[in-house]
């Protein structure tokens, strides 16, 4: 089967730019709303030359405002369209949140189920380039609160090409976590990939000794620890959870049933995060499965500092990702 | 204007006018529950910007909504029964006083604490323009609105993309006890520069002209245009205001200039209506007012099971 499949190398950049012309493609009332998505190409570069191939009605760049343009967003999703939002980065998302958490999140539920907001948030998102406390935010956890909301965190280069297109046809408001760190890494993926869902994590690598459940940025580290991990003989197994909210508590409780062993890895602040809520639940529905204590990797809380060092130090490390692990398995 | 048409827009007034005295009473018997925001006083501006409006156009409004939704020709009876949390509201019951939303008579209600509408409505103008459905998306909101930085964002997407937005700001004087005279450098807000047109707001016929003509232009030229009706809320800003802010006197004085005698003069002048007739309208809305409670006491509750419901769209 694998020898009759046809890859691509692709950047993460690349893969996102190609889920977009492709939604652009195949619906008329797509469009792509932000700062810089058109005649600029994408603060980050991801839409470059939509633009010049969609046209102006279709490619809209907008003021800063973020209230504002979410808003319209919202407005455009309830009247027939169906509109993409790219916030620049997560960090001005804040701008937005009543309109967010107010208004996206809340119109089906006040209105009776009458009206819907099929609106999808698109956010550079993730922590590095030193880019201090201000422009370092995993908001992650802050809108994986809310009822009413689809969180979906693009991990991995193919859910970049493909999370986007399953996105639309979600009828209710879907936050998609894009990560800038991982814009320029190259990776194989298969040039035909088969409709993502956005109601399921994913299994990315099987072992039987650990889980690693993880998302966004932790997923290629902790693939790459679990890569170390085995050649020191322990087989972990990682799981991209992929949708933040609603949680695919079965995916990861499967696995636990299988490795007995569970160690959750995010660069959002312990305190209140995805993994506080993974671990709850596997408390809740998994604790007789498990040979030892939940452990936990999350950013250091602090607010992200500027120096390298510093910054490197405040999250998870594909280092800190197999320590963790080799002290569970007690084979340090 | 004719005759048939100054009696509907009379009697819509009157129905607001009694519809909210009765819904302030069925407060006070805590029958309905949570923040309700009374607009008696300005039933005017409903009214006359209402009647500019086609079927087809989108209302956006206020958490001070009743009168918008009622002078929009939602039946009272699903008003009343959203206002006790009843299956049978124009919500079913989700929403209450402040998110009254009826799909089928474009009537999307208050959408957002403050300042939020502003910009969905340009939005959905948007996808009008986008969809070439030549209809306008008219947004209420409120003087308090314009010293956010949420309307200035607005104003500037809707003439940015030219899109057919008819603002109107319902200028009461008070965003909740603050006086706009403490909040902005003028007290007739149209002399800031951001309106179209201001207009007596306690005057049916003039907000009646000012909404033709801003409707009007919007059709012709596409482009938004903002309205500021002046009006007075007679009644304290919600049922839990104290209303330490204004004078007794004060409010007196604005009842002078209550829009809905205003509009009785106008009709019995041009023989229209008669005295008589006046007190028909008013046995009739008594009835339609007891036919809302009536329906809002009978229906049902949300059962529990259904709690979760209308939180995610099911596939």
């Amino acid at each position: 089967m694998k020898s009759n499949m046809a890859t691509q190398s692709i950047t993460y950049r690349e893969a996102l730019n190609q889920g977009l012309r492709e939604a652009l493609q195949n619906d008329k009332r797509v469009f792509l709303m932000g700062e810089d998505v058109g005649r600029y190409g994408g603060a980050f570069a991801v839409s470059k030359g939509l633009l010049q191939e969609f046209g102006e009605e279709r490619i809209m760049d907008v003021p800063l405002l973020e209230a504002g343009f979410v808003g319209a967003g919202i407005g455009a999703a309830m009247a027939g369209m169906k509109p993409i939002i790219e916030i620049m980065t997560v960090n001005f998302s804040l701008f937005a949140m009543d309109q967010i958490v107010n208004n996206a999140a809340t119109l089906q539920h006040m209105s009776g189920g009458q009206l819907n907001v099929p609106l999808i948030i698109r956010m550079g998102s993730g922590i590095g380039r030193q880019l201090g406390a201000q422009h370092s935010h995993s908001w992650e956890p802050f809108y994986a609160h809310i009822p009413g909301l689809i969180v979906l965190s693009v991990g991995t280069h193919e859910d970049a090409r493909s999370m986007l297109y399953a996105a639309l046809q979600s009828p209710d408001p879907v936050l998609l976590f894009e990560y800038t760190m991982l814009l320029n890494l190259e990776k194989e993926i298969a040039t035909d990939l088969p409709i993502a869902s956005i109601a399921k994590a994913k299994v990315l690598r099987e072992g039987k000794d650990i889980s690693i459940i993880t998302y966004g940025t932790g997923v290629y580290k902790s693939l790459e620890a679990a890569a170390e991990l085995a050649t020191v003989g322990i087989d972990a197994e990682v799981i991209d959870l992929r949708v933040l909210r609603p949680l695919d508590e079965a995916t990861f409780l499967a696995s636990i049933a299988k490795t007995h062993r569970v160690l959750i890895v995010e660069d959002a602040w312990r305190s209140v995060s995805i993994s506080s809520e993974v671990s709850a639940r596997i408390m809740e529905n998994g604790f007789y499965n498990l040979n030892t204590p939940v452990q936990r990797l999350c950013g250091i809380e602090v607010p992200i500092p500027y120096p390298a060092h510093l910054e490197e130090a405040a999250i998870p490390q594909k280092n800190d990702i197999i320590s963790a692990v080799k002290k569970m398995l007690y084979r340090n | 204007m004719d005759a048939k048409k100054g009696l509907l827009l009379l009697y819509q007034m009157l129905l607001i006018r009694r519809f909210e005295e009765k819904a302030a009473e069925l407060y006070t018997k805590a029958k309905i529950r949570g923040f309700l925001h009374l607009y008696i006083g300005e039933e005017a501006t409903a009214v006359g910007i209402m009647q500019a409006l086609t079927d087809n156009d989108t209302v956006l409004s206020t958490y001070r909504e009743h009168g918008h939704a009622l002078a929009r020709g939602i039946d009272p009876d699903v008003i009343m029964a959203e206002m006790y949390g009843k299956i049978e509201g124009c919500s079913r019951g989700r929403g209450g006083s402040m998110h009254l939303f009826d799909a089928s008579k474009n009537f999307h209600g208050n959408n957002s604490v403050l300042s939020g509408n502003l910009s969905i409505a340009v939005g959905m103008a948007l996808a009008s323009k986008k969809q070439k459905k030549n209809n306008i998306i008219c947004c209420f909101f409120s003087e308090d609105d314009i010293t956010k930085c949420e309307f200035q964002e607005a104003q500037n997407l809707a003439a940015l993309w030219k899109v057919p937005v008819l603002f109107v700001c319902e200028n009461n004087l008070y965003a909740k006890g603050n006086a706009v005279r403490y909040s902005h450098t003028v007290v007739e807000l149209e002399k800031k520069g951001i309106a179209s047109s201001a207009v007596d707001g306690m005057n049916l016929i003039k907000v009646m002209q000012a909404a033709n003509a801003a409707v009007e232009k919007i059709k012709s030229t596409g482009k938004p245009c903002l309205l500021i009706c002046n009006t007075y809320r007679f009644r304290a800003y919600s049922m839990f205001d104290v209303e330490l802010y204004r004078a007794k006197k004060k409010v007196e004085e604005w009842k002078r200039r209550d829009p809905i005698p205003q509009f009785e003069q106008f009709l019995l002048q041009q023989q229209w209506i008669t005295e008589s007739e006046i007190v028909g309208f008013e046995s009739k809305i008594k009835t339609k007012i007891q036919k809302a409670l009536d329906f809002a006491e009978e229906s049902a509750r949300e059962p529990l099971e259904q709690l979760t419901k209308f939180v995610y769209t099911e596939i």
